[in-house]
């Protein structure tokens, strides 16, 4: 019983005109508009990560060859247990005069007279100093070894590195460059005998922190890191996990709860140093935790993580269709069986995007380990997380820092290794997603 | 399980309602949420193996009353509901009664079909398995089958069984809905619009089954439709602005109700 169909009011249409202006144009227009300004929005990013990716590729991939010389070493007697006394002092392995042996091996190598010193000082500087140990190890794990001749692998000094890569301009006044011309005509006289040459550069992966380029890479950091990823993960998922069901399926909705939720936002804003800070605080001032140890850094980067996680999983369980709880409710499931069997296994796509990005977020995360001390240097491996230990990200903080020409490249390669880590970890997260999507 | 025979339905039918039992009592129900009051001391008695239909404009409280029936309010918050329901004997917002329990007694069908993102076979036997109503894999098969064959879905999904719910068409996963709520042996099934979201003929399929479950079940069932209140149910009770205004055999409320709002509803002069 309405009043539009009375015959009394009446709409008068107009007459239709074949040119009537609706704007249809100016439609098109606004929207042809919008797209360019998308397309171009999406160039703009595509350049830029283009371009970072050429800079860092491209000054990083020599990072991954190392410049070796392979010497015939004649492990005297002489030289390493002079005394005889190997088998009663454990010492004198550890302690012989292996630059010498290497010395030796050169200029025999060369062909250099051995009484003109600073000839024989410039061709052993062109192996690097990391040789001492190289050759200590090889005694000590096999001391039948001396009074043999064996080719050893040496690792050539960073400079001898850079300019067999091309990387010193070799025009440049003798005096002005740490290369002499000396050492690259012997340079250029081993590669062609083929005892200097390029090859695959494992000791990126596997060394610790050194001063000395070419015996330094990113095997502690990378491990230190793995620890505190380790400790995220198994810290950060369950807790954010089980705070958001709580938060968003239990909890009563209040002030108290309201406040929390606006704190949990805010905490995922503050800088990361602040998190660094509270570690300081409370893990190593307070509760007395050793310092620069990955289990430290683990935690703050747990707590620097968990607002980010609990966001993330608090948004997947909201997108789970209400109908779907009040299907399981409806046939006498519990609250508890209603989200574990249901809502729980709804969300998992969208709670595990948002751990692997907050792991990410951690991993690649420098500064609140510089406050707890992980910005150390450490040569050795850490045997648990309680060790003293360092990160990807600052190892490549700290070898920015670092003025030797070897080290720019060694910078890049250490963040091409970091971004191998992190497209790892993303390809993880979207296997997952496809795994538990398809799950229906 | 109190189940008549389906001889005793047609003679209890032809004897009028007045004479079935009642299945479940609502006395002096009110319903607020928060501060808004929903139905207002709403008396209404739902006989046993009977269809009762709830009908009125929208807003006026009947789908609020049937959530009171399972206590589907509890979920939402603020709500209270005040008055006695009894299921049987039973006051069923008595604090020893358990909530789970209840709606394994009192089953639900919801307006948009919402199967499990599972398979049609665990989306039935979801039910029997959190409620142990079966043991062995052959109990769980029995149950799956004998539920699905009552919704009439099981000749047209017994070759997929393993396929998700969420495959099947509109109506189909409404009839998986219904064999979902029929595997747990409830005794009373609530039907929250169950049609509103179907085609016609789907519409023709569950009003069908409907009529069917009623041997066995007693159904609730709120719908916008005067027309399926008319085919499907033989009780109907009419909500207005939160007031039960009349419920009476639906014979006699279609041709000659008692009261002038209800006349002017079915009529369409409001609504």
């Amino acid at each position: 019983m309405t009043d539009i169909a009375s015959p009394t009011v009446r709409i008068s249409a107009r007459p239709a005109s074949a040119k009537r202006d609706i704007g249809i144009k100016r439609r098109y227009a606004a929207e042809r508009r919008f797209r360019a300004y998308g397309i171009a929005a999406i160039s703009i990013g595509l350049f830029f990560l283009a371009l970072l990716l050429w800079t860092v590729i491209s000054n990083g991939y020599t990072a991954f060859q190392q410049t070796t010389i392979t010497l015939p070493i004649e492990f005297t007697e002489k030289v390493i247990d002079p005394k005889g006394e190997r088998t009663t002092d454990g010492k004198v392995l550890m302690t012989a005069n292996y630059p010498l042996l290497v010395r030796e091996a050169l200029v025999k190598q060369l062909g250099i007279d051995a009484s003109k010193r600073p000839l024989v000082k410039q061709a052993t500087d062109m192996v690097s100093a990391s040789s001492r140990t190289l050759l200590r190890d090889l005694v000590v794990a096999d001391p039948s070894i001396i009074g043999k001749t064996v080719p050893v692998t040496l690792l050539a000094e960073a400079n001898i590195d850079s300019a067999y890569k091309g990387q010193i301009d070799l025009k440049v006044e003798e005096s002005k460059r740490k290369v002499k011309d000396q050492q690259v005509t012997w340079m250029n006289q081993l590669a062609e005998a083929g005892v200097l040459k390029k090859s695959f550069n494992t000791g990126i992966f596997t060394f610790g922190a050194s001063s000395r380029p070419e015996a330094a890479g990113v095997g502690v950091a990378a491990l230190g890191s793995f620890y505190m990823m380790l400790i995220v993960l198994v810290l950060s998922l369950p807790i954010g996990v089980a705070a958001s069901i709580y938060l968003e399926e239990f909890a009563p909705k209040n002030r108290l709860t309201d406040l929390i939720e606006v704190n949990i936002n805010n905490l995922a804003a503050v800088p990361s140093i602040v998190y660094g800070l509270l570690g300081l605080a409370v893990f190593i001032n307070f509760a007395g935790m050793p310092r620069s140890a990955a289990v430290v850094g683990g935690f703050v980067l747990t707590l620097m993580t968990l607002p980010t996680i609990i966001i993330a999983t608090r948004a997947a369980l909201k997108a789970v269709p209400p109908s779907i709880r009040s299907a399981a409710l409806g046939l006498g499931a519990s609250k508890m069986q209603t989200i574990f069997h249901h809502v729980l296994p709804l969300a998992m796509p969208g709670i595990l995007t948002g751990t692997i990005i907050g792991l990410a977020h951690a991993l690649g995360e420098t500064a609140p380990l510089l406050l707890i001390g992980m910005v150390a240097f450490v040569v050795d491996y850490p045997g648990s997380p309680m060790e003293p230990s360092t990160a990807l990200p600052v190892q490549i903080y700290m070898w920015a820092n670092e003025a030797e020409r070897a080290f720019v490249e060694r910078t890049s390669g250490a963040i091409i290794i970091l971004l191998i880590f992190l497209v790892i970890m993303n390809l993880g997260a979207i296997l997952l997603r496809r795994r538990f999507e398809r799950r229906w | 399980m109190n189940i008549m025979s389906e001889a005793a339905v047609e003679k209890a039918l032809d004897q009028k309602m007045n004479t079935v039992p009642y299945k479940m009592i609502g006395k002096d129900v009110s319903v607020y949420y928060g501060e808004k009051r929903a139905l207002f001391d709403v008396n209404l008695n739902i006989r046993e193996n009977t269809v009762t239909a709830l009908i009125g404009p929208s807003g006026c409280g009947k789908s609020t009353f049937l959530r009171t029936l399972n206590r589907m309010n509890d979920t939402i918050e603020n709500c209270r509901v005040t008055g006695k329901i009894t299921l049987d004997e039973d006051d069923i917002y008595d604090p020893t009664i358990d909530v789970v329990e209840l709606r394994a007694r009192v089953g639900m069908v919801f307006q948009k079909p919402n199967p499990f993102p599972k398979s049609i076979y665990d989306n039935v036997a979801y039910g029997p398995r959190i409620h142990g109503l079966a043991r062995t894999k052959a109990d769980f098969d029995e149950i799956v089958e004998t539920s699905l064959q009552k919704a009439g879905l099981f000749n047209e999904v017994k070759d997929r069984l393993h396929e998700p719910g969420t495959g099947l068409s509109g109506g189909q996963q409404q009839r998986l809905c219904i064999a979902r709520a029929v595997a747990v042996s409830p005794e009373v099934i609530l039907m929250d619009e169950p049609c509103s979201a179907l085609d016609p003929i789907a519409t023709a399929k569950v009003e069908e089954l409907i009529h069917e479950l009623r041997t066995n079940f007693t159904i609730v069932i709120v719908t916008h439709s005067m027309q399926q209140a008319a085919r499907v149910s033989q009780r109907t009770a009419m909500f207005h602005l939160g007031n039960l205004v009349e419920e009476n055999d639906t014979d006699k409320m279609f041709t000659n109700p008692d009261d002038q709002r209800t006349q002017d509803y079915i009529m369409g002069r409001f609504g």
